[in-house]
């Protein structure tokens, strides 16, 4: 008996996992976004593998190399100090996909977990405090406290992200009080409460398992969005500084070479675009694994 | 054919319906066989979900993206509808045959005023260009037909702002708009409270009747759809199982669901029981073979799981689909 | 009535958040590190200097006290000194805004235009060749940021192909200065040469930042009007011989893009943000240019007046958007919002 149940539980798992992955699959640009993504990832992890010249990622100078054009040595050409740019990029990723873990994986527990409070709490003291400060963080374009924060706090790519996480959170607040406040009156709610189950249980156990489709699904499109946001600190400067290989700082620092060596930013650009398109194709596929 | 009386005005003939899901393909119409005379009551009974919204839905070719007409021909005073190109069939649309939808709160426009609405509707139920005194005093005096109270708050009011009697008042003045030769209604009580499920019926007969309109009535209501109509088509699962004169059906009802249907429904208020028929309609997905009743069926012998029966015709004017009257 | 109420309520509601942003704003630029008397003096000034500059800022009093002779200030239309460009920051914004906020609106019209065009041209076709290659330019728009198609659109339009002008604002003499909007000033001094250069410059940088919302947007008409067009109340219209048009423009087109335009007014008010980067490429003299100069030069008082504009701005296109949603949803008018 025992054993029987078990195997059907197993069952039951494959069974959901498999109809998790025929939702997924059943837009083709889910499964190409996921392609993207899981490339973006093992590229950002074994840069120094994969790049012909890693030792160009960081200070490095050879003038009679500089400005070439794309190349079968030189795929993406080379830069103004004759670092290889295809090297570089690969490095990108690396700090890219840095910038947004991190971001990620503070933003999102802290902001879901303020999120179910208020939600949880609602009307009450705790959740005005909270959803009120959220709205202050919401009220200026995401880039633009971005910006500002990190110039106070002075350029860098930590700093860069001190920035964004500062000012990412609310949106995890908001998306979960949302939909707490629509089941927080549902039936299984109020019985697990009349069932007298503790606050923090009834949050767990009851709710936070109906939020977890739509934090998912923005938490992987917001990959891309963090990386955008990061690459738009370094472009300006007040993100990572040079030499740093990231990828805002190179296109910027192409732009004073353009038109003639338009490869120093293009390819970077493009390199971007690459990152974001794999996570928002990846996104929507989490979007319908969620939706019927 | 035999039994012919009246000139027939709709027939439907061997209509096949199908719906693509993402687990396959939905088999709900499995030839769909119906007949409405000119100036003919048709009643529509069966379970929620036995296609009878597909079937009317198909009528006037407003099917969802995911249906798929497979077979069958729908004959309009002879024309095809399911072939009719787009002018002939708006034609259709706008000035003979309308439809009264089930849920009255999804089938207004949340973003427009009644008066949007219903005026284009006039509009287009116009054989040339009306004046907009015109238009005003068509849709005032139909308002006004279907009884509904203070018409000039309702023409300026948004579907919200009414309840779901008004709204179904609204929705049936506007199926009166275009509907000069037949109405198609599909269950147009369902949804409403029940203290003004009645009226709405009432109301229905009595428009129906003195405008002279065809109908085909679909409903769970079988005392309403008895006192309402002629004739009435019973469907199970994509089927026409059983058809006939109204007061026949529902007194001696020959197919073992038809029976199981009307003895389950109270006979007092003819309100449909909460219970129902015991068990459920089959899987569209795969459809059992032969006689989709044949699960659920007291009566079920070898060959309902293997042959589906045709339409036999038994005395009283009746037809039946089921072997248990086959060559007696 | 009932729609006086709700502007009002959300008014109080933005003065709330705006003091809200000012006093977390204001608090970080004196609180984190670096001495803003030492950086106004310059590296190299005497110490008795900075000292001068410190009670000249107010910097040597408590923080309350300081916040409240600020706002005090604001209140008096006073944004304090900038470091940077040596005089008021209330001068500067009325010098870089306008050229800002014209882009912008370029940018808008570009957005609301694209934006409906694709998203009901894919709405129609839905599933066919017309909306697979809307959603793939769809796709592709949001990809790249908004600075990188400003990089592209130099590149192609501007360098190889020489449709437009590189950068700049304006390559003839400037209209007189009157409301300190190009557009504007040209026309009312009848310089329409000034005019149409101004659009030519406005082009590439407006598209730049048009096109990524404006993808965006398209795909949410889009997918609006899919959800919607086999809705009831769809149908009913469809059941009556309402002809394709109507049903598609009117019926259909309403309650589908009342979401996308609830979205579309928060992205044109982002441009604000987006801006930032493009007009650095394309070197246009707006205020998001001046922004980043301000911000990489640490100047305190014009970081917190830049934050401050730009959150009025977004709060005020916010209650614009909620109006005009309102507007076109009679559900959110006349239904009581319960908080």
């Amino acid at each position: 008996m025992a054993i029987a149940g078990r195997v059907t539980r197993r069952q039951l798992v494959m069974e959901s996992l498999r109809r998790y992955w025929f939702k997924f699959s059943r837009s083709k640009l889910s499964v190409v976004g996921l392609a993207i993504s899981l490339s973006t990832i093992v590229i950002a992890v074994f840069a120094e593998y994969l790049a012909p010249y890693p030792e160009h990622a960081g200070f490095y100078i050879s003038f009679e190399d500089a400005l070439q054009p794309p190349s079968w040595e030189h795929p993406f050409g080379t830069d103004e100090y004759g670092r290889d740019v295809f090297s570089r990029v690969l490095f990108g990723f690396r700090f890219s996909l840095k910038l947004a873990g991190v971001v990620l994986s503070i933003v999102i527990p802290v902001g879901v977990l303020l999120g179910l409070v208020a939600g949880y709490y609602r009307g009450r003291i705790l959740d005005m405090a909270i959803m009120r400060v959220a709205d202050i963080f919401i009220a200026v374009p995401p880039l633009v406290l971005a910006l500002a924060i990190t110039s106070l706090l002075g350029p860098s790519l930590v700093n860069a992200m001190i920035a964004v996480t500062l000012m990412w959170w609310p949106w995890y607040t908001r998306l979960t009080y949302n939909v707490v406040s629509s089941v927080r009156n549902e039936p299984f709610v109020i019985a697990a409460e009349l069932a007298g189950a503790k606050p923090l249980r009834v949050m767990f156990r009851e709710i936070l398992p109906v939020i977890v489709g739509p934090i998912l699904t923005k938490a992987t499109l917001d990959v891309g969005w963090v990386i955008l946001i990061g690459a738009a600190l370094s472009f300006v400067g007040l993100g990572a500084q040079p030499p740093t290989p990231d990828l805002g700082t190179m296109v910027a620092e192409g732009i004073k070479y353009m038109p003639e060596y338009w490869w120093i930013s293009i390819f970077p650009a493009l390199a971007i675009a690459y990152i974001i398109l794999g996570f928002n194709l990846l996104g929507d596929g989490v979007r319908d694994m969620f939706t019927e | 054919m035999a039994g012919e009386k009246k000139e027939a005005l709709l027939e439907i003939r061997d209509l096949k319906v199908n719906y693509k899901v993402y687990k396959g393909t939905l088999k709900v119409l499995n030839g769909v066989e119906l007949r409405v005379g000119k100036g003919e009551r048709i009643g529509l009974v069966g379970e929620s979900g036995s296609g009878k919204t597909t079937t009317l839905k198909s009528i006037l070719r407003i099917l969802p993206y995911n249906a798929s007409i497979e077979d069958g021909r729908i004959l309009y005073k002879g024309i095809d509808l399911l072939r009719a190109d787009e002018r002939v069939l708006n034609e259709v649309r706008r000035r003979e045959i309308a439809m009264i939808f089930q849920d009255p709160m999804a089938a207004l426009n949340p973003v427009f005023k009644v008066r949007d609405q219903l005026y284009d509707i006039i509009k287009e139920s116009a054989r040339g260009k009306l004046a907009k005194e015109e238009i005003e005093e068509i849709a005032y005096r139909l308002l006004k037909e279907v009884r509904l109270p203070d018409v000039e708050r309702v023409m300026d009011s948004y579907p919200f702002q009414l309840s779901g009697g008004m709204r179904q008042r609204v929705v049936i003045a506007m199926a009166l708009a275009s509907a000069r030769e037949l109405l198609l209604a599909d269950e147009p009580t369902t949804n409403l409270d029940v203290t003004i499920q009645d009226q709405i019926l009432r109301l229905l007969a009595d428009l129906t009747m003195k405008r002279n309109l065809s109908v085909i009535l679909v409903s769970h209501a079988l005392g309403m759809v008895r006192k309402m109509t002629d004739r009435t088509y019973v469907m199970y699962a994509g089927d026409i199982v059983e058809e006939g004169d109204s007061g026949e059906i529902f007194e001696n009802p020959l197919h073992p669901y038809t029976q199981l249907l009307v003895e389950t429904a109270p006979k007092l208020t003819g309100n449909w029981n909460p219970r129902g028929v015991p068990g459920r309609i089959p899987d569209y997905l795969n459809p059992p073979p032969g006689c989709r009743f044949h699960t659920r069926c007291p009566f079920a012998e070898q060959i309902c799981r293997e042959k589906k029966p045709p339409m036999i015709a038994v005395e009283g004017g009746k037809r039946v689909r089921c072997w248990l009257y086959y060559k007696r | 009535m009932r729609m006086a109420q709700y502007i009002l309520r959300r008014v109080v509601f933005a003065v709330f958040t705006l003091f809200g942003l000012s006093v977390i704003i204001f608090v970080m630029a004196r609180v984190l590190p670096g001495d803003p008397a030492r950086m106004a003096a310059g590296p190299r000034a005497p110490e008795w200097v900075v000292e001068q500059i410190r009670e000249q800022l107010n910097l040597d009093k408590p923080l309350h006290v300081q916040y409240f002779l600020w706002l005090r200030d604001v209140f008096n239309g006073d944004l304090g000194y900038s470091i940077f460009t040596k005089r008021s920051v209330t001068q500067d914004v009325i010098e870089y805004l306008p050229a800002s906020l014209e882009l912008i609106a370029v940018a808008a019209v570009f957005q609301i235009l694209g934006a409906f065009a694709l998203g009901v041209l894919a709405g129609m076709y839905a599933y066919r060749w017309v909306d697979n290659a809307i959603r793939l330019f769809a796709y592709i728009g949001i990809s790249i940021p908004a600075f990188g198609w400003a990089v592209i659109f130099q590149l192609v339009f501007a360098w190889k192909l020489d449709l437009f002008p590189v950068q700049g604002m304006l390559s003839v003499e400037a209209p007189e200065r009157i409301t300190g909007f190009v557009t504007i000033d040209s026309l009312i001094t009848g310089r329409f040469d000034a005019f149409t250069d101004f659009l030519k410059h406005a082009v590439l940088p407006a598209m730049a930042l048009a096109i990524g919302p404006m993808a965006q947007e398209a795909r949410l008409i889009r997918s609006g009007m899919i959800d919607n067009r086999y809705k009831d109340y769809i149908l009913l219209m469809e059941s009556h011989g309402v002809p394709k048009r109507k049903l598609m423009f009117k019926y259909l087109l309403k309650p589908s893009a009342i979401p996308a335009v609830t979205v579309m007014g928060m992205d044109i008010a982002s441009l604000l943000g987006n801006a930032f980067l493009v007009e650095i490429v394309f070197n246009w003299p707006g205020f998001s240019r001046y922004a980043i100069s301000v911000m990489l030069n640490k100047d305190l008082n014009a970081i917190v007046a830049v934050v401050m504009v730009i959150g009025v701005i977004f709060i005020i296109a916010n209650i614009i958007v909620d109006i005009i949603a309102a507007y076109l949803d009679p559900r959110i008018r006349y239904v009581e919002r319960g908080e």
